[in-house]
This record gives C-alpha cells, structure tokens and sequence, in this order.
C-alpha cells in the first residue's frame, strides 16, 4: 500500500527549502531587530513635562552647553539643571508663557522637573564625561547636532561598537578641548583632524591598545 | 541456517522492535525513573536561571566546579561512542556493527548534557551565542587565541558531525523499519526519517560515500575536541593544570569512561531487548579488552602526573600532596580505586564476557572517571599562589540536583531511542554475514 501521496517528495522538499529560508530570515531579522531605530532609540523623542527645545536655546540664542549641563568638566555626569537655572532668564522672559508652567511650579514647590533620560547607557558601562571632555571629544561626537534639536533626540545608538570606534581610533574624533561645545566643525577638513588628533593623542598620552581593554569600561 | 532466512530473521528482530516492544513493563518503569530525573533537571535549570549561579558551590577561588566537571565528564563518555563506530568502520572491523548504533545515540545524548552545561555556567545563559563570531554590534569578536573559543567551535562542530554520522548511519534501517510497519502511523514515523530510500546501487554507493566521509571526519573531532577542553586546564597558569600531557591524557580518560558507558548500556539494551543472538559475549569480550586497554593508559597518565610534579618541584609537588592527602585526598583515591582496581577482572575473559561484571565494573569507572574529574578541576583551583585566595569547594543541593538532573536528560534520551528507532545497525550485520558466505 502506498504509504505517501505522489506529492509528498515536492511538499518534503518544500518543507526543507522553507526551513532553510526561515532560519536564514530569523537571522537577517534579528540582526536588523538589532541594529534598528526602534531598539536603539536613534531619532526618536521623549515625552517631557515641558517641551524644551536645544535648537532655540543653543542654536538661536548661543547659550553654552555648560551654562546648564555644569559638572560636564568634573564629574561622571553632565548634569541636569536645578529649576534656578531655568529661572535665570524666565523670571524676566516670557514669564507667563502656559508652556513653561511646570518650571514655575517646580520654583515653587521646590520639586525638581522630571526629565525623562535620552542618551543612557548600560548600568554596567562605566563612563566619565569629565575625561571625555578633558581630551577634547566634543559634545557633538556623541550627543549630535543638538543645536538643530527641536525637541532633544539620541542622536546615536550607543552600541559598544560606537564606543570602541573612538576608542581603537581616537585621533580623527579629537578637538581642541577648549572648543568642545562647539557644534559645527565642517570647516575640519578629515586631513585637519586626523593631523589635530595624532598631536593631541601624542600629547596626552592616548593609548589605543590601553583604551581597548575591557577594564575600561567594564570595571 | 540459510543466509536469506538469517538475514530475514535480523532484519524481524531489530525494526519489529519499535512496533512490537518486547519490555514494555521494564521499559516504562525505566522511563518514568528517567522523567522524574528529567523534571528535577527542569526545576534545577528554573532554579539556576531565577537565582543564578550563587545557588552552585562556585565560588573564588573554585569557579568551575560541577558544570565543568559535568562537562569533561559527560564529552568524554561521548567520545567513545564516536572512536566505536567511526574507527572501526574505517578498520572494517564488523563486530562493530552490533555496537555502533547506540554507542552513536549515547554519543549524542551525551554531547547534548555536556554542551548545556557550560552554557548554565555561564552565569546569564542567554547570551551564550557571544561566544560565535558573527557581526555584532559590539564591535568585538570571540578572542580566537583563547582556547575556549576553539573549544565552543570544536563541541559544535561535534554535535553536528555526530547527528549527521549517526543519522546517515540509520537511514537504511528506517527503511527497513517501514517497509515491514504494518500500523499506519509507523508506516509514516519510519517513511518519513527515510527519506525515500529504496535500496537502490545508486542510493548505496552514495550511502557508503557519505557513511565513510563523515567517519573520517568525526575522528580527528575527538582529538580535536579533548585537545580543546584540556588546553583550557593546561593553558592557564594553575598548578596542576599547566601539563602538556593533558591532551592525550584526556583523550584516553575520555574513551576509557566511555567505554565503560558503552558497556553497561550494551548490557542493559541486551536485556532489556533480548536482543541476545546479536549482542553477544564476544562484543563483551571486545568492550572489556577496550576498557582494559584504555584504562591501563589512564593508570600511565595518573603515573605520568605525578612522576612529573615529583621531578618539577614546587607548586607542582604541593599539588600532588593536596591530592594525595590534602582536603580532597577522597576524590584522588576514590578515583585511583574505582577506576582501576575492579577494572582488574578485565584481564580474565570469563570476567570480560559475563554482563553482570562488566555492567559493574562500567559503572565503577564511569564513576572513578567523575571523581577524577573532580579531583582535577578541584584541586587545581582551592589553593592559589597566595594564602588569602584558598577556599575549599563545597557542592549544594542544587550542584547535585543539576548532575542527577543530566542523568535524567541522558536517560530520556536514551529510552526514548530504544523505544522508536533501531537500536542496532541490522543491515551491516546483513552485509557482514553476506561477505562471509553465510
């Protein structure tokens, strides 16, 4: 007696063919899953209580990075500004604006503004924002174009490969560190950085081989 | 008895099985055993996994423990069952034959234990395909001068060789096993793992082909795979670990305890199968021979060691009392007696061919072949260079639920085999019994 149909060969076949294509897809879909906008947050924004704006502050009016992010140069973190700060200028400037109500009501009631974090790092990640300045990596390295921010994005993924691209080679991402919050360097030719860099890795002792170790970061 | 009626008579005996199960008692008390084992498996892994490794006796200085025992332990039976069928194929030596198709699937069960144990080890066991180079976002890749990459590549590479060898090897029995189903649901099981084979010329050469190809390449796998894990001892800077003889003296340790394994399941599947007149005491008399062989290589390697640390000196010769005499002196003459003093009724063949003896002598070595295990990885780790990182190793219940739990895994595999699929090459003993004329 005839254990299978005819077609049962092709559908077996199909059924190879179709699990091959399957794994090969999962793969090609986790890996994109893993590098995707929807994962590491690129371009995207955050709710926040009030509707802040880098593009106006930084881009329109100038106002530098560490007039508000003040421990940027010292400390592991930038900092987030106490509503004083805010109040330096909105005690006399749009002083009734709806928009900035929350300020005037963390003023009052002495409870900070809840941020929500855009650019974050693994708990198991290790970084100091002090150093990173100190050497002359610019704001814009990491943070982007924020002068051009409406409303504040992550402007790169933060993957660990991001991390060791600079670190295995500094030189083309080294600036002047006293021009760090300096957003547009397109008058750098890549000729200029990499000839900046090189000097600048030669002067403070910045060592690839050194950066490159897991201790560096995962301490 | 004629040849065809011989072979027909085979041909009953070993695909009639999975129809017509001659134990079905014996077997389902084995298998509930077996599952019982399997769910304490389940609740140590859930245990492991909610709570981490903490609930192990790991911890600094000894943290490689159990799973790492269990890992050499467990790859090491599975080497035999790969050196029985791929080596002797080669050899053409027949006897094999009877052997071959379980000492594959132990291979297999086996090799599946080992692989998961590292990967528990690991402390966050979902991320163990770090260990694969494949292009990442970390901009990082497996560090290739490690032995433990090549290690990962190396038991990969052996389970997939080891699944196709033992897959190949079955293909033309499957077919046998359809053909004379009779039930329509074993008609399909056995049609489908065919593959449509029809014994044609063309199927077989082609059979053979592959058949001999991927025995030639599962046997540098076993050196390559040994080699692997033990210069990951000997690579580091542990004394008692950093010997160059530990290459080949895990490759012997492996196939000696495997051998063992092989032994008391050709006793047990024998039995349990009544498969008498095909598992004969000749196999016994070959599996025993074997066991002596290997096991006296061992005993040279355990010579070797030591005859090493006492003309080397130092660090070396602490190592040696520790194993000696020292806190764990219990896993080093455990492991010195189990595994070569009943191994000493090998030499006699009325001792060789009688199952019972050979079944207990198997399990005294696979059990002497785990505490050396133990004694090896232990007595490395507890006492470093300095006084201040000694610490002695205690195993907890979780330790031990893990390693019955593998049992459990092993022997549900197993059963499982014996009960769906045969359990013995028929259609090379056919073969065998055609080119000796009958």
């Amino acid at each position: 007696m005839q254990i299978f149909s005819p077609s049962a060969d092709t559908w077996f076949r199909a059924g190879l063919a179709a699990f091959a294509v399957l794994v090969a897809a999962l793969a090609l879909v986790g890996g994109g899953y893993a590098r995707s906008e929807y994962l590491t947050q690129v371009g995207w924004t955050r709710d926040q209580q009030v509707p802040f704006s880098h593009k106006h502050h930084v881009g329109d009016l100038g106002i530098d990075c560490r007039y508000c992010h003040t421990s940027v140069e010292t400390a592991t973190r930038a900092g987030l500004p106490p509503t004083h700060t805010c109040m330096t200028c909105h005690s006399q400037v749009w002083t009734g604006a709806p928009m900035l109500a929350p300020v005037r009501k963390s003023l009052a009631t002495g409870e900070p503004l809840h941020w929500r974090r855009v650019a974050q790092l693994p708990d198991y990640v290790y970084f100091d924002h002090s150093i990173h300045v100190d050497r002359g990596v610019a704001c814009v390295e990491c943070h982007g174009r924020v002068d051009r921010m409406p409303l504040t994005w992550r402007a790169k993924a933060f993957e660990m490969k991001f991390c060791l691209d600079c670190h295995r080679d500094p030189a083309p991402h080294l600036r002047p560190p006293e021009q760090v919050t300096r957003m547009d360097w397109s008058d750098w030719s890549e000729d200029r950085a990499e000839a900046f860099g090189m000097a600048a890795m030669r002067r403070f002792h910045v060592e690839p081989a050194r950066l490159d170790s897991c201790e560096i970061c995962h301490r | 008895m004629t040849a065809p009626s011989r072979y027909h008579q085979i041909t009953g005996e070993v695909v009639s099985i999975p129809p017509r199960f001659p134990a079905p008692r014996a077997w389902w008390l084995l298998f509930a055993g077996a599952l019982a084992l399997l769910a304490l498996w389940v609740v140590a892994v859930a245990v492991l996994l909610v709570r981490g490794p903490g609930v192990w006796g790991n911890n600094i200085p000894v943290g490689w423990g159990f799973p790492i025992i269990g890992y050499v332990w467990w790859l090491g039976i599975g080497h035999a069952g790969t050196l029985i069928s791929s080596m002797l194929l080669l050899l053409s030596r027949s006897w094999r034959n009877s052997l071959n198709r379980f000492a594959e699937a132990m291979t297999l069960f086996a090799v599946v234990c080992a692989g998961l144990l590292p990967i528990l080890h690991l402390g966050r066991p979902w991320y163990f395909y770090w260990m694969a180079p494949y292009p990442n976002t970390m901009g990082v890749w497996p560090q290739f001068r490690s032995p433990l990459a090549w290690d990962f590549f190396a038991v990969v590479v052996y389970l997939v060789v080891s699944v196709a060898f033992w897959y190949v090897g079955i293909i033309p029995d499957l077919a046998s096993a359809r053909d004379r189903a009779t039930k329509r649901r074993w008609q399909f099981f056995f049609g489908l793992l065919a593959l449509g084979w029809r014994g044609a010329g063309s199927h077989w050469l082609r059979w053979r082909q592959a058949y001999r190809l991927t025995a030639a390449l599962a046997i540098p796998l076993v050196a390559l795979v040994t080699a692997s894990y033990a210069l990951l001892f000997a690579g580091g800077p542990v004394h008692g670990w950093n010997s160059t003889i530990f290459p080949a003296y895990f490759l012997v340790g492996a196939v000696f305890s495997g051998f063992a394994v092989v032994g008391i399941l050709a006793v047990v599947i024998r039995s349990l199968l009544g498969l008498r007149d095909l598992i004969t005491p000749l196999h016994f008399d070959r599996i025993g021979k074997l066991l002596l062989a290997t096991g006296l290589m061992t005993l040279y390697g355990y010579l070797a060691d030591a005859f090493t640390a006492l003309y080397g000196g130092g660090y070396e010769l602490e190592t040696l009392h520790d194993r000696v005499g020292g806190a764990y002196a219990w896993s080093f003459w455990g492991a010195v007696v189990l595994n070569f003093v009943p191994l000493q009724f090998m030499w006699r063949r009325r001792f060789r061919t009688s199952p019972i003896v050979l079944a207990l002598v198997g399990v005294s070595v696979a059990a002497g072949m785990w505490l050396e295990r133990y004694m090896l990885v232990v007595t490395g780790l507890f006492r470093d260079w300095t006084g201040s990182s000694t610490g002695l190793f205690h195993a907890t219940f979780w330790d031990w639920a893990l390693f019955a739990g593998f049992i459990g895994v092993f022997a549900t595999g197993m059963l499982l085999f014996v009960r769906l699929l045969p359990v013995v090459s028929a259609f090379e003993i056919k073969r065998e019994i055609g080119e000796s004329g009958g």
